[in-house]
C-alpha cells in the first residue's frame, strides 16, 4: 500500500454540498409529508388516570390521533439494548405511555395533521388526566429510596456491581495516608444544532418501507423495524441522511416517534414526517453524567497510590434503555493512564424522574477522570508537591504495554491498554503550556484520560471500482460532522492507488450498506476505516489477479499506482483500472472507456468457463472487520484561566491539548474533533446546567437560559500529537470522537481551584457557583 | 418578496415564519432552523444585505425587501463564494447545520469590517452557535476570507 493519502491534511469532499446549502437533513424531506406532534407528559411522576382524545380527533386537518391502546405494540416494553446479568431491575418505557409517566416528556399520544401547526392544535386538545406522584429527582434522594420510581424495583436500585482488582481493605490499612473524598457531577446535556427528525413513507405496491431518520445507527433502527412490523430486513430502507451533529443520544433504540412514524405512514398509506422542536428536545431526548462518587485513597510520602476504593451512585432517570453502559465505563475509566494496585469499585445505578440517560460524547469517563484528577490534586496539596510530580510517578510507563487494569469494561472483555506513552504526553503538555502569565487570580491546570475506543463488535464496507474507473465505497456508519466521506476515501484511495477525488463514500444507508452496528464511542476510524481498508484491500487483490491473467504476468508483480494496474516500475506495461473493472464481468459493457480495451476478443482466452469456481462478476468486494478488543487513546490538557474575584467570569488564558490517537489518517478532521470536543467540555463544565427543579421541571429548557458557550466563551486551543500504533489494527488507528471533552471538568477544576483557593469537588461549575463557595469559604 | 433576485408572490397564510417559508413552501431546505426562539443563529439570511434571524420574522414582513439566503451567495455552476471557499480551507464546518447562518453572518461582518480584527470577529460571530467545531477554525476562516474578499 502506498501512503499518499494516509495522515494528509486532505480538505474534506463533503463541504462543498454543505457550503452551498445543499445538504440535506431529515426535516428538509417534504414529498407531501403529513406532519405530526407528540403529546408530552407534564408532569414528572403520575398516573394516568383516562386519556380523551375525541376532541383532537374532530380538529380540522387531523388524520389520526394514537395512544397506546391504538398500537399493536402498545403493550411492548422498549428493548433494553445491552442486557447485562447485573441489571437486575431493567426497565424501559413503553412507545405511548399508558399507565404512569416517570419524567416530564415522556410521550402519550402522537398526532398526525395535514400540517404541524394543526397537528399542534390538536395535541393540545388531547385531555390526559393525570393524578401526580411523589417525585424523585437527584440521585441522593433516589438512593435514599424514601418514593419509588417503579413500583416493584426496590430501592430503586436498577443494578449494582462491585469489581476489585488487588486487595483494597488490607492496601489501605497498610497505607502510611489515607484520604476520603466526595465528588458530584451533574447532568448534561449533547444539545446537537439540528433536533432529531423522522419522515417515513410505505410502498403498498413494492411492500417497502422508506425511514429517513436523524439517527447515529440506521442498520439497527431497521433490524428493529423490520422485527415491530413483521417485515424482510430487505423491504425496509433505513436512511440517516446529512445529521447536524450527534455526539450520543441520536443513537437510542428507540425513541418513540421511531417506531410511530413509520407506523403511521404504513397505516395511512402517505408518507408521515415528525421533526422534534428545541424545548422538547431538552426533555424527550436522552441526558448524561449524573453521579455521585465517595472516594478513599491510600497513599505512601512521596503521593504513590497504594489503594483507590470508589463507591458511586449513576442516575439512570426514569429508564435503563443502554442497560448499565455508563457505569461501567466509568468503573474501568477511573485508574486512567495511572498506576492503582489496589483498585476497588462499587456503583449502584438508581432510578429517578428525570429524562433516561445513555452515552453523551464522553460517555462515563468525564466524571471518571474528574474523580482521579481531582483525588490526584488533592495528594499533592497533602504533601506540598507539584501537581505535575505526582502524577509522574503513578504513570503507567510505555514498556508496561499491554497493561491490565483488572476490571471489566464494556464489552465484556478486561480493560487493557493495548499502547501509550503517558510521560511524554504530560511532559509535552507543560512544555507547550509554557510560563505563567502574570497577575493575580491566576490558575494552572492539569489533566489526563485514557479512553478506551474503537469497540466492536464489527463494522462492514462494500468497495467497487467502476468501469468509469471511479469508486464507489459504502459503510453502515453514518456521519454526523466526522469527514467519514473524506477519511474513508483516503483509505481507500491508497488501497487502489487512485484519487481520493475519484472515490465517492456512501455512510449510514441500508440500501448501499445493510449491516453494521452505528457511530458512537470513537469507534467509527477503528471499525469502518479498517473495513474499508479490507474491503479495498480484495477489490486490489482482485485487480491484480485479473491484471495478470490480462497481462499474462504474475499477480506479485503488479502494482496500483495512478488508476493503474501495472508491471512494478514499468509504467508502459500495465492496463487501467477502469478495464480490468470491465474485464471482471464477463458481460461487457456498450459505453464505458474501458471497454474496448477489455473486450473478450483481445482478452488472452483462459481455459474453463468466463467465471471459474470461486469467482464473482464485477470489481467489487464485501470486507468486514471486527476488532479484539478496545484500542486505548490518551491525552493531556493543560491551561491556565484567570478568575474575576468580583464577578467569578472565567478567562482562559491558554488552553493545551496533546493527544495520542494511534494513527492519524487525517490531522485536519481530528484537529476539528478535539477543538469541537475542547469546547463541549467547557461548556459543560462552565456555563450549561441542567437546572431540574424538585417536581422534577427542567426550568431552563431553552437556549436562552441554557447557556451552551459562543465564540467569545472558547478560547484558541493549541494541539499536539504523538503516535503510538495501535497493535491490535491493521491501520493502527485508534478513536479519536470524544477525546477533547473528557478531562475538561478536571482540568477547569484544577485550574479554578488554584486561581480561587476554594476546593472544587462538583461540575458544573458557573459564575454563581464560584460566588457561593468563596462566599461559604471565607 | 425577492429571494436571492427572484420575485415570488406574498405568503398565503399571514402567521408563517420567514424561515418556513423559505424552506418549506419556496423549498430553500438551506436555511436551516435550530431553535425557533432566536438564540442558534441557524436560520440567518441577509435582508437587504443585513443579516437576521429568519425565525423571528414572519415572511409578510420580508415584503417589499430582498432576501439572500445561502443558496443565492454562489450559483450552482459559480465557484464559491469567498466565505464559502474559507470555511471550506480552514475545516470550518463538520456537520455543516449551522453553517448557512454563519456563511451570511460572516458576509454581513466583512461587508462592515473588511478587515476585522480579532475581536471584530468574535463579536460578529457571537449570534451564532456551534456544536461541533468549538469556533477556533471558523475564526480562521473569517480572517480567510477577508484576505479572499480583497483578492
Ligand atoms: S432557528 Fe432562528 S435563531 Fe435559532
Ligand atoms: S458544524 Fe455542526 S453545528 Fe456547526
Amino acid at each position: 500500500m502506498t501512503t499518499r493519502w494516509f495522515g494528509a491534511r486532505v480538505q474534506r469532499v463533503e463541504d462543498d454540498r454543505l457550503l452551498r446549502g445543499h445538504g440535506r437533513f431529515t426535516d428538509d424531506i417534504d414529498d407531501g409529508a403529513l406532519e405530526s406532534c407528540l403529546v408530552r407528559s407534564p408532569y414528572a411522576h403520575a398516573r394516568i388516570r383516562s386519556i380523551d382524545v375525541t376532541a383532537a380527533r374532530a380538529m380540522p386537518g387531523v388524520i389520526a390521533v394514537y395512544t397506546a391502546a391504538e398500537l399493536p405494540f402498545g403493550q411492548t416494553d422498549l428493548p433494553i439494548l445491552i442486557p447485562h446479568p447485573n441489571l437486575t431491575h431493567g426497565r424501559t418505557q413503553r412507545c405511548l405511555a399508558s399507565e404512569v409517566v416517570r419524567y416530564v416528556g415522556e410521550a402519550v399520544a402522537f398526532v398526525v395533521a395535514e400540517s404541524r401547526c394543526l397537528a399542534e392544535d390538536a395535541a393540545e386538545m388531547v385531555e390526559v388526566d393525570y393524578e401526580p406522584l411523589p417525585v424523585v429527582i437527584t440521585p441522593e434522594s433516589a438512593a435514599r429510596a424514601e418514593h419509588l420510581v417503579h413500583d416493584d424495583v426496590p430501592g430503586n436500585v436498577a443494578a449494582e456491581m462491585i469489581q476489585e482488582a488487588g486487595s483494597v481493605e488490607a492496601a489501605l490499612a497498610a497505607s502510611p495516608r489515607r484520604k476520603r473524598l466526595h465528588f458530584r457531577f451533574e447532568r448534561g446535556a449533547a444539545c446537537p444544532m439540528e433536533a432529531r427528525a423522522v419522515w417515513a413513507r410505505w410502498s403498498t405496491s413494492e411492500r417497502r418501507l422508506t425511514v429517513y431518520d436523524s439517527t447515529q445507527s440506521p442498520t439497527s433502527i431497521r433490524g428493529g423495524l423490520a422485527v415491530l412490523f413483521g417485515l424482510p430486513e430487505s423491504s425496509v430502507e433505513v436512511i440517516a441522511p446529512d445529521v447536524g451533529g450527534g455526539f450520543g443520544p441520536k443513537i437510542m433504540l428507540f425513541y418513540p416517534d421511531e417506531l410511530l412514524v413509520p407506523f403511521a405512514a404504513m397505516q395511512l398509506g402517505r408518507p408521515v414526517k415528525w421533526t422534534e422542536d428545541r424545548q422538547e428536545h431538552f426533555t424527550a431526548v436522552n441526558q448524561e453524567r449524573g453521579q455521585v462518587h465517595e472516594v478513599e485513597v491510600g497513599f505512601d510520602d512521596e503521593g504513590k497510590l497504594l489503594a483507590l476504593d470508589v463507591d458511586f451512585v449513576h442516575d439512570a432517570g426514569a429508564y435503563t434503555p443502554y442497560g448499565i453502559i455508563l457505569p461501567i465505563i466509568t468503573a474501568g475509566q477511573v485508574p486512567g493512564p495511572y498506576r492503582v494496585p489496589n483498585y476497588r469499585v462499587r456503583f449502584r445505578d438508581v432510578y429517578t424522574n428525570a429524562t433516561p440517560t445513555s452515552p453523551y460524547r464522553g460517555a462515563g469517563r468525564p466524571h471518571a477522570c474528574f474523580v482521579m484528577e481531582r483525588t490526584l490534586d488533592r495528594i499533592a496539596a497533602e504533601l506540598a508537591l507539584d501537581r505535575a510530580e505526582v502524577r509522574r510517578r503513578n504513570l503507567i510507563q510505555p514498556d508496561q504495554f499491554p497493561y491490565e487494569v483488572g476490571v471489566a469494561w464494556q464489552d465484556g472483555n478486561a480493560v487493557v491498554y493495548d499502547s501509550g506513552n503517558y510521560p511524554v504526553l504530560l511532559e509535552k503538555a507543560l512544555a507547550n503550556l509554557g510560563p505563567r502569565p502574570g497577575g493575580d487570580h491566576v490558575g494552572m491546570g492539569l489533566g489526563m484520560y485514557v479512553e478506551g475506543t474503537g469497540v466492536g463488535p464489527y463494522e462492514g464496507a462494500h468497495v467497487q471500482v467502476l468501469v468509469s474507473g471511479k469508486v464507489v465505497a459504502a459503510t453502515g456508519i453514518p456521519s454526523q460532522g466526522q469527514a467519514h466521506a473524506t477519511v474513508w476515501a483516503q483509505i481507500v484511495a491508497d488501497e487502489l492507488g487512485v484519487d481520493v477525488a475519484d472515490v465517492e463514500v456512501t455512510g449510514g444507508d441500508t440500501r448501499r450498506f445493510p449491516w453494521g452496528v452505528g457511530t458512537f464511542a470513537s469507534r467509527g476510524a477503528v471499525t469502518a476505516g479498517n473495513a474499508m481498508a479490507v474491503a479495498a484491500g480484495m477489490v486490489a487483490e482482485k485487480a491484480r489477479q485479473i491484471a495478470a491473467d490480462h497481462l499474462e504476468v504474475d499477480p506479485a508483480d503488479l502494482e496500483l499506482v495512478g488508476g493503474k494496474v501495472q508491471v512494478k516500475g514499468s509504467p508502459d506495461r500495465g492496463i487501467a483500472l477502469a478495464a480490468v473493472a470491465v474485464l471482471a464481468n464477463p458481460v461487457r459493457y456498450a459505453f464505458g472507456g474501458g471497454t474496448e480495451a477489455a473486450t473478450q476478443f483481445t482478452a488472452r482466452p483462459r481455459p474453463g468457463p468466463p467465471l471459474h469456481e470461486g469467482e464473482q462478476p464485477g470489481l467489487e468486494a464485501t470486507g468486514y472487520y471486527s476488532p479484539p478488543a478496545s484500542t486505548w487513546a490518551a491525552g493531556c490538557h493543560t491551561c491556565y484561566v484567570r478568575v474575576d474575584p468580583q464577578t467569578f467570569r472565567l478567562e482562559i488564558l491558554k488552553y493545551v491539548v496533546v493527544h495520542d490517537c494511534g494513527r492519524v489518517i487525517n490531522p485536519l478532521v481530528v484537529e476539528g474533533q478535539i477543538e469541537g470536543g475542547v469546547a463541549q467540555g467547557i461548556g459543560g463544565a462552565f456555563y450549561e446546567r441542567l437546572h431540574y427543579d424538585s417536581e422534577g421541571q427542567l426550568r431552563n429548557a431553552s437556549f436562552m437560559e441554557f447557556l451552551m458557550p459562543y465564540a467569545t466563551e472558547i478560547p484558541a486551543i493549541e494541539i499536539d500529537h504523538i503516535e503510538t500504533p495501535s497493535p491490535l489494527n491493521p491501520l493502527g488507528v485508534k478513536g479519536a470522537g470524544e477525546a477533547g471533552v473528557i478531562p475538561v471538568g478536571a482540568v477547569l477544576a484544577s485550574a479554578i481551584e488554584e486561581a480561587l483557593g476554594v476546593p472544587i469537588t462538583e461540575m458544573p461549575l458557573s459564575p454563581l457557583k464560584l460566588f457561593e463557595l468563596v462566599k461559604t469559604r471565607s | 418578496m425577492k429571494v436571492n433576485g427572484v420575485v415570488y408572490p406574498t405568503p398565503a397564510d399571514p402567521r408563517r415564519l420567514l424561515s418556513d417559508h423559505l424552506r418549506h413552501d419556496l423549498g430553500l431546505t438551506g436555511t436551516h432552523v435550530g431553535c425557533e426562539h432566536g438564540v442558534c443563529g441557524c436560520c440567518t439570511v441577509l435582508l437587504d444585505g443585513a443579516p437576521v434571524r429568519s425565525c423571528l420574522l414572519l415572511a409578510v414582513q420580508a415584503e417589499g425587501h430582498e432576501v439572500t439566503t445561502i443558496e443565492g451567495l454562489a450559483s450552482d455552476a459559480a465557484p464559491l463564494h469567498p466565505v464559502q471557499q474559507a470555511f471550506h480551507e480552514c475545516h470550518g464546518l463538520q456537520c455543516g447545520f449551522c453553517t448557512p447562518g454563519f456563511v451570511l453572518s460572516v458576509v454581513g461582518l466583512l461587508a462592515q469590517h473588511p478587515n476585522p480584527t480579532p475581536e471584530q470577529v468574535d463579536e460578529g460571530i457571537a449570534g451564532n452557535l456551534c456544536r461541533c467545531t468549538g469556533y477556533a477554525s471558523i475564526r480562521r476562516a473569517v480572517h480567510r476570507a477577508a484576505e479572499l474578499s480583497q483578492k
